[in-house]
């Protein structure tokens, strides 16, 4: 059973996502995740302050169902269909975040280091994730779109933009991976 | 119940994408510093199954749910939002490894620490609604 209680091969897990933009397709719908979060700040009223928001945030109840499922969905997969075996990361990563002060997966799906409640109660470890949040938000929303919008739906339909959209996304992933992580994890 | 379907779709999109592990801060890393072929591999395999599937949907000229024919809207033209955009989201995905889905899976996970990681989105997203107008796109 370990196909379905250890990490799910690549292939498998790719063509089930792609079916996912198939389904949502057929659907009659447009499969993108980051179009929720202006969907939420509609729904709170931020409409009051900029037109972006005025819209009818109803129309996009298919969408929160989405999300409502994907949590669910996170859940049943970490609660039981999970033994501890996943994550196996290339060993020169992990000697690679040792230096960070990052610890290795040992099976676990985030690191300690900035996700534990003991950092984020530390000012740094709070600013981290607010900043990629806030990265992630505006990001996506200029772009108009993310991984699940453009990596996948928009460039699956050959759009040009999609394509610009991805090269962004890695100008700005190496950037972070390669020059400012390794800035902010240094370890005295 | 007309929702239940996209619930039910989103089940099973939370539950690939958390044992396909690309919820997970190390894969990103990992992907980042070219040390994996695991999530190159799953957005390979996504793009794959999506460009014969889309393709298959307009030569058959396969009908939808509703019975309407199948119509795949089309990104707008620009260019600096895709690349700015992008770049920023890149930036905010390789610091904190999840991009807007993993997000709201890993709540599901008991993650307590992502809530701030939505809250930030969240902000950002509005604050991105307050500036736009004065952005190039």
């Amino acid at each position: 059973m370990e196909f379905i209680f250890g990490t799910w091969h690549w292939s498998i897990s790719g063509f089930l996502i792609g079916i996912t933009m198939l389904v949502l397709t057929y659907f009659g719908k447009t499969f993108g995740m980051s179009s929720n979060l202006r969907t939420l700040c509609s729904m709170a009223g931020a409409g009051k302050f900029s037109d972006f928001f005025k819209f009818d945030w109803r129309e996009q109840k298919w969408s929160l169902a989405v999300v409502a499922g994907a949590i669910v969905g996170g859940f049943l997969a970490y609660q039981f269909l999970s033994n501890g075996s996943g994550v196996q990361i290339n060993p020169d990563t992990i000697a690679q975040l040792e230096v960070l002060g990052i610890e290795a997966p040992n099976g676990k799906l985030l690191p300690d280091a900035i996700f534990s409640i003991e950092t984020l109660q530390t000012p740094k470890g709070f600013a981290i994730l607010l900043i990629g949040g806030l990265l992630i938000g505006f990001g996506t929303r200029y772009a108009g779109g993310c991984t699940s919008g453009h990596a996948i739906s928009g460039l699956s339909n050959l759009q040009l933009p999609s394509l610009v959209a991805v090269i962004g996304f890695f100008i700005g992933g190496l950037l972070m991976a390669h020059f400012l992580l390794p800035i902010l994890f240094k370890t005295t | 119940m007309k929702l239940a379907r996209f619930f039910l779709t989103g089940i099973f999109f939370g539950i690939v994408l958390t044992k396909a592990e690309a919820v997970s801060w190390y894969r990103i890393y990992e992907m980042f510093h070219f040390q994996s072929f695991h999530m190159f591999g799953i957005i390979g395999t996504a793009l794959f199954t999506g460009v014969i599937g889309l393709q298959l949907f307009k030569r058959k000229k396969v009908k939808d749910y509703h019975g309407t024919p199948i119509h795949v809207v089309e990104k707008e033209k620009g260019f600096w939002r895709y690349l700015l955009g992008g770049s920023l989201f890149g930036l905010g995905w390789a610091l904190v490894g999840s991009c807007p889905g993993p997000i709201f899976i890993l709540l599901g996970t008991g993650t307590y620490a992502i809530a701030v990681v939505l809250i930030g989105a969240l902000l950002g997203t509005y604050i991105y609604g307050l500036v736009k107008d004065k952005l190039p796109h």
